[in-house]
């Protein structure tokens, strides 16, 4: 039975992870960082990718800011954070959010604020459902481990 | 999976039967990676351990010429940590000095402008690879670096890192393999020494008539192809 839990579990990540690369949200970046995962560094990609979480936060807050000031005219910095948000989304494969910077640097490059606003909302959207898939591929893969673990002790019997 | 191809002169002879003979040298490569992002940090850190590297990370131009001993005007042979470099890899766009600056500082400095710079950027701007080029970087990389990019350097520092001695012991030992791609036919005629010092070889003179690269995101790098089709 919790052999079964672990292929089924296993299924429901790659059924995810199928669904997020054709979604576009994920590309083949993704793959090659579990690629680099293994007994040595087991936690590699929920490493990287909490790292990830956290500057993208900052990055987020920071461009809000800058666009709710009354008097924002700073749009050279604003494509500095840019540029730091798209390098590292490649970095990990958000391919989704990595668009969404390029038509925001564009509007940006034009000084269009009102077209930045809204290149932000969708970042902000983006960012938030990449986060939850991303959580949910990451305790499923933890309950996988787990169910693996218990499994072996029964195979004994 | 073996996690290191590398083979002392001492342990050759035990491991000589299915032996992969990786190219490598005795020691593991060095590698000072610069880069002001965190994520990328890590991301090239691993790329570089899994492919039996020493890595050390900076986040900035500026804390990379303090390791390799070059602070402000001040130019010195010896690393901070006294461990010697193979390969520098770097951003382009980095905040204060960018990649291309640091190039620059690193070719022109006597100590220092024999090791290969490599140079990584997530813009594949043909003018700015050219810049980067004609100042002497020995490859550019267009982001998001991955494994085949990484396999791609060890190839440079393993035929610039002086390695006459692996050079002729795959010679001598390589007559039953065939391996099309094996570096002693690449390496230029060079003083034979061990391997602690990357300035041994010269710069190979196929690099200085080489001209911009017609694809910079295909998977051979042009510089290595051109050098491959020289040497045939």
């Amino acid at each position: 039975m919790l052999g079964l839990g672990v292929d089924r579990l296993r299924a429901d990540m790659n059924r995810l992870l199928a669904m997020l690369f054709h979604q576009g949200v994920l590309d083949e970046q993704f793959l090659q960082l579990q690629q680099l995962q293994d007994e040595s560094s087991p936690n590699f990609v929920s490493e990287v990718v909490n790292i990830y979480f956290h500057e993208s936060e900052k990055l987020l807050r920071n461009l809000r800011e800058l666009l709710m000031d009354r008097e924002f005219s700073d749009y050279k910095k604003m494509g500095t954070h840019l540029n730091q948000f798209m390098g590292s989304s490649s970095s990990i494969g958000a391919k989704r959010i990595r668009n969404v910077c390029v038509a925001f640097r564009a509007a940006s490059e034009h000084n269009n604020r009102a077209g930045c606003l809204r290149a932000l909302e969708v970042l902000e959207h983006e960012y938030c459902y990449l986060k939850n898939k991303l959580h949910e591929l990451f305790q499923i893969e933890q309950q996988r481990v787990l169910a693996a673990g218990v499994r072996y002790p029964m195979q004994n019997n | 999976m073996a996690r290191s191809g590398v083979v002392s002169w001492r342990r050759r002879s035990e491991k000589l039967d299915g032996f992969d003979m990786a190219p490598m040298n005795s020691e593991e490569a060095h590698v000072l990676a610069v880069d002001d992002s965190l994520v990328d940090r890590k991301v090239i850190e691993r790329l570089l351990r899994i492919s039996s590297c020493k890595v050390t990370a900076v986040d900035s131009g500026r804390r990379a010429l303090q390791f390799l001993g070059l602070d402000d005007d001040k130019s010195s042979s010896v690393g901070f940590d006294g461990l010697k470099v193979d390969l520098i890899i770097t951003d382009y766009c980095m905040p204060g000095m960018t990649g291309y600056e640091l190039l620059k500082k690193i070719k022109e400095s006597s100590a220092l402008k024999e090791i290969p710079v490599v140079i990584m950027s997530s813009e594949n701007v043909l003018a700015r690879i050219d810049r980067c080029l004609e100042e002497g970087a020995e490859d550019f990389i267009v982001k998001p670096v991955k494994l085949s990019d990484v396999k791609r350097l060890k190839d440079y520092m393993t035929r610039e890192a002086g390695l006459e001695e692996s050079g002729m012991n795959k010679r001598k030992l390589r007559e039953p393999c065939d391996l099309p791609s094996s570096p002693p036919s690449i390496l230029p005629s060079s003083p034979s020494s061990s391997s602690s010092s990357p300035s041994k070889s010269p710069s190979p003179p196929l690099s200085s008539s080489f001209s911009a690269p017609s694809s910079p995101t295909s998977l051979d790098s042009p510089i290595r192809r051109l050098k491959m089709t020289n040497t045939d």
